[in-house]
């Protein structure tokens, strides 16, 4: 359900936290699937 | 002897292009003394038929004859596929030749001329169907050449395709000199590599966004779930894995249909090229979904997502953008070359259906079905018949110049080249 914001405050608060804890989990996200893009190559060799 | 008499001799016993004509077998030809009645070859012979009736009528009846665009709706499929589309999947020129010349992966030369010939037929294909499209196509180079708005978003991405067709021209050059067997022109081209790919880069950087950025002047018309203010980075992020995408299924096709012309380098380096991509294209999909979901949280249109329109965008987003970056990354990570040219299909689809549904799907939504555009057969037609003459172009142009091969003459430099290139890796 869609919630109403009175302030652009309470908007700002809103959103912005929840961007940034998609920042944080891409942060981590990101690394460990290179991680496991990259799990099988052999050394020096990136493809 | 008189001046046309030499120049009669010249092109008759030994002139240059006679003479390259016959060493490439071009006159000798089967393709051109007779051409197989294949059912693909019949099928091509109907659409281009059918295009240029189309063509005939869309010049001389005008645009309303052929098309379904009006005041209300003045950009249709020719804009939303042949232009966005064209532009997206043409970018495999900048990504590979950048892989191979900036980043110094010069283990990937193999693929950089097909994705430049792509990429060149792409531009052209789309400043060709923009003649289509513009109600007088006379005067497209007012813009650059006559009246230049400098405060448009239009004139930028309109300067950088013309700028970038130029470059991307420049860059394809070589494989017709060494077919023509100018060597020192060849030489001096290959020369500008450097520059021109840097060009390139810059130009697509700018025009592959601003394509994006042309949709942030309709907010009211987009709908809150494609539109954003990230979208000239969507656009440019987009066009990455586009390209990287393009460039192994037209290897895959060429594989399959142009074996016979590749040489022992291209068939040797093809999987690497492919698995190198598809770990590279894997790797921004998963990229351009978190910014996505970033430009979802930022508007706040969670609630989107659980009306007709938020299905359809997660069918997108995860059918087209999630599975393929998924498949990629298995394919590279078990070096299954067959499974990366599967997910290279789903990621083509993925960036076709991407500007549809910004340029047409989800533009106007709230308008009543009736008022909506939808294009009419003949700009399917039309549409059809411009990818066609640009198969038929790549077909011929693979048949007679060194694009899936090196020219014998050249091929003891650029073996030099790719070795002083490994060492550097």
């Amino acid at each position: 359900m869609e919630h109403i914001f009175y302030t652009l405050q309470d908007f700002m608060v809103h959103t912005k936290g929840i961007t940034y804890l998609i920042m944080g989990g891409l942060l981590v996200g990101l690394p460990l699937f290179w991680l496991f893009l990259t799990g099988r190559d052999e050394k020096n060799k990136t493809f | 002897m008189g001046l046309q008499d030499t120049i009669k001799d010249r092109l008759s016993n030994n002139g240059l292009i006679k003479n390259r004509l016959m060493k490439s077998n071009l006159i000798n030809n089967p393709l051109i003394q007779k051409i197989e009645w294949t059912p693909i070859n019949i099928a091509t012979a109907i659409i281009l038929f059918v295009g240029f009736i189309l063509t005939i009528a869309r010049f001389f009846g005008g645009l309303g004859t052929v098309t379904n665009l009006d005041d209300n709706n003045p950009w249709g499929l020719w804009i939303g596929f042949d232009l966005l589309c064209g532009v997206a999947l043409a970018a495999g020129g900048y990504v590979t030749s950048s892989a191979c010349y900036i980043f110094g992966l010069k283990r990937y030369h193999s693929a950089v001329r097909p994705a430049i010939l792509t990429a060149f037929l792409g531009y052209a294909l789309v400043v060709f169907a923009l003649n289509y499209d513009v109600g007088r196509p006379w005067r497209l180079p007012y813009p650059i050449f006559y009246s230049p708005g400098t405060s448009s978003l239009l004139f930028e991405v309109g300067l950088c395709v013309f700028l970038y067709l130029n470059v991307l021209f420049i860059e394809f050059t070589p494989a017709a000199l060494e077919w023509l067997g100018l060597k020192k022109i060849r030489n001096f081209v290959v020369g500008l590599t450097m520059l021109l790919t840097i060009f390139g880069v810059v130009l697509s950087t700018l025009h592959q966004s601003s394509l994006g950025a042309l949709f942030l002047l309709a907010p009211s018309k987009l709908h809150p779930l494609w539109y954003s203010g990230y979208l000239p980075v969507y656009f440019f992020i987009s066009s990455m894995f586009a390209g990287m995408s393009m460039v192994i299924f037209e290897g895959s096709l060429a594989h399959k249909y142009l074996h016979h012309k590749m040489d022992e380098t291209h068939l040797s380096e093809s999987d690497g090229v492919v698995l190198g991509f598809s770990k590279a294209a894997s790797f921004v999909m998963v990229g351009y979904l978190g910014i996505k979901l970033i430009g979802l949280s930022i508007d706040n249109n969670w609630h989107y997502l659980f009306t007709s329109w938020g299905l359809w965008f997660l069918f997108e987003l995860i059918g087209f953008v999630a599975l393929p970056a998924f498949i990629y990354a298995v394919a590279a990570r078990e070096k299954n070359v067959k499974l990366a040219r599967a997910a290279s299909i789903l990621g083509v689809l993925g960036i076709i259906l991407n500007r549809l549904n910004i340029s047409l799907v989800a533009f106007n939504w709230q308008l009543p079905l009736e008022q909506r555009y939808f294009p009419s057969w003949m700009e399917i037609a039309i549409s059809v018949f411009v990818v066609t003459v640009g198969i038929v172009v790549y077909r011929l142009i693979t048949a007679y110049m060194p694009i899936l091969y090196e020219h014998p003459d050249y091929k003891h430099a650029d073996d030099s080249n790719n070795k002083h290139g490994h060492e550097e890796d």
